[in-house]
């Protein structure tokens, strides 16, 4: 890990700044609506940054590409979650899956 | 606590537990998963305890372990927590605890308690099932990264046991309840496009944070499926804090 006073420092801000959230929608729950559609929107940026962190982590690795086996387990872990396994199952086929193609001499 | 068993009925408790069961297994893979990535223990062991929401525990290891800025990191981590605004304007007063109470209360919410507390009936069933919940996570998700980052610490060659294709398959499993919905999934590609785009030429982090002009594809249609009340972003009814 690099340096840990910036690492401590960034996880101090999320620990902080989730609380926050937490605690003024209470706060302020007397005095404001928030428009559900606003509520849909933060909701739609969530996952919005979650896939891109799945699509940057499967297939990039620092600036280029991360090889065929990672994305290859997890393509087939994204049709197994598609088709409602369970998320065990999901997680340790991706790992399987891209093991055996390593194995095999896939990069 | 014993109130909290008489309140609530076996139904309702078993699917809390139930919950929290795989709340513990998300909890295995971060820990894991954050040890293999390079981290000390410590640092899923204390975000679990002290962040307590999932996905963007998982942001946060993923974009420093690219090579991010903690800080970016931070930021992309509590843009994914922004939702428990809305989720504290949705829990009716009394809920998370009165007076004082109320400051440890409100750490236990979550997209699992908050669900489960407004489905019940009364305030009073309210109050059980956020706390019952809440408080299972509390032990669940911590308990898990703990013991899922000393499997992983026994781990050596994390490559050829294909660890690193389970960071993105378990991120992958708990939004796939909302790529089911077209306009999310269409938004949520061009956004992945975006962020593959940038990464040959931004700094790790940037890329995923750029990502967030697809929110504009959504912006001026109304939502195809309008739901109502606030329904947590990732994982509905059970997969991560």
């Amino acid at each position: 890990m690099k340096d840990t006073t910036l690492v401590v420092a960034g996880m101090g801000a999320l620990a902080a700044g989730t609380y926050a959230f937490r605690l003024s929608g209470q706060l302020l729950r007397a005095r404001i609506t928030f428009p559900p559609r606003a509520t849909r929107l933060l909701e739609a940026a969530a996952v919005i940054l979650l896939a891109a962190l799945v699509a940057t982590t499967a297939l990039t690795e620092g600036h280029g590409f991360s090889g065929f086996a990672r994305p290859a387990g997890v393509l087939v872990a994204g049709v197994l979650a598609w088709r409602k396994a369970p998320f065990l199952v999901v997680v340790i086929a991706a790992a399987a899956v891209t093991a055996l193609l390593r194995l095999l001499g896939v990069a | 606590m014993r109130s909290i068993w008489r309140t609530l009925d076996r139904k309702v408790l078993a699917d809390i537990g139930l919950a929290c069961v795989a709340v513990f297994f998300i909890g295995l893979s971060y820990g894991a998963i954050a040890v293999a990535s390079g981290f000390p223990l410590w640092v899923p062991a204390a975000q679990s305890v002290l962040v307590l929401a999932g996905a963007s525990e998982f942001l946060f290891i993923g974009i420093v372990a690219a090579g991010g800025s903690p800080i970016a990191a931070a930021l992309a981590g509590l843009l994914v927590n922004s939702r428990h605004l809305p989720y504290g304007l949705a829990l009716p007063t009394g809920v998370t605890g009165r007076r004082w109470g109320r400051l440890p209360g409100t750490h236990v919410m979550n997209d699992e308690s908050v669900v489960f507390a407004l489905a019940q009936p009364d305030l009073e069933r309210k109050r059980a099932a956020y706390w019952a919940c809440g408080l299972g996570v509390l032990v669940c998700w911590p308990g898990g990264a703990v013991i899922g980052g000393l499997i992983g610490s026994a781990v050596h060659d994390t490559s050829a046991f294909g660890l690193d294709a389970m960071f993105p398959a378990v991120i992958l499993a708990l939004i796939v309840k909302d790529l089911r919905d077209t306009r999310m999934l269409r938004a949520a590609l061009i956004g992945a496009a975006i962020a593959l785009a940038a990464t040959p030429f931004l700094p790790a982090g940037l890329p995923v944070l750029l990502a967030l002009a697809a929110v504009l594809l959504l912006v001026r249609a109304p939502a195809a499926t309008p739901q109502p009340g606030p329904q947590p972003a990732v994982a509905r009814a059970g997969s991560t804090p």
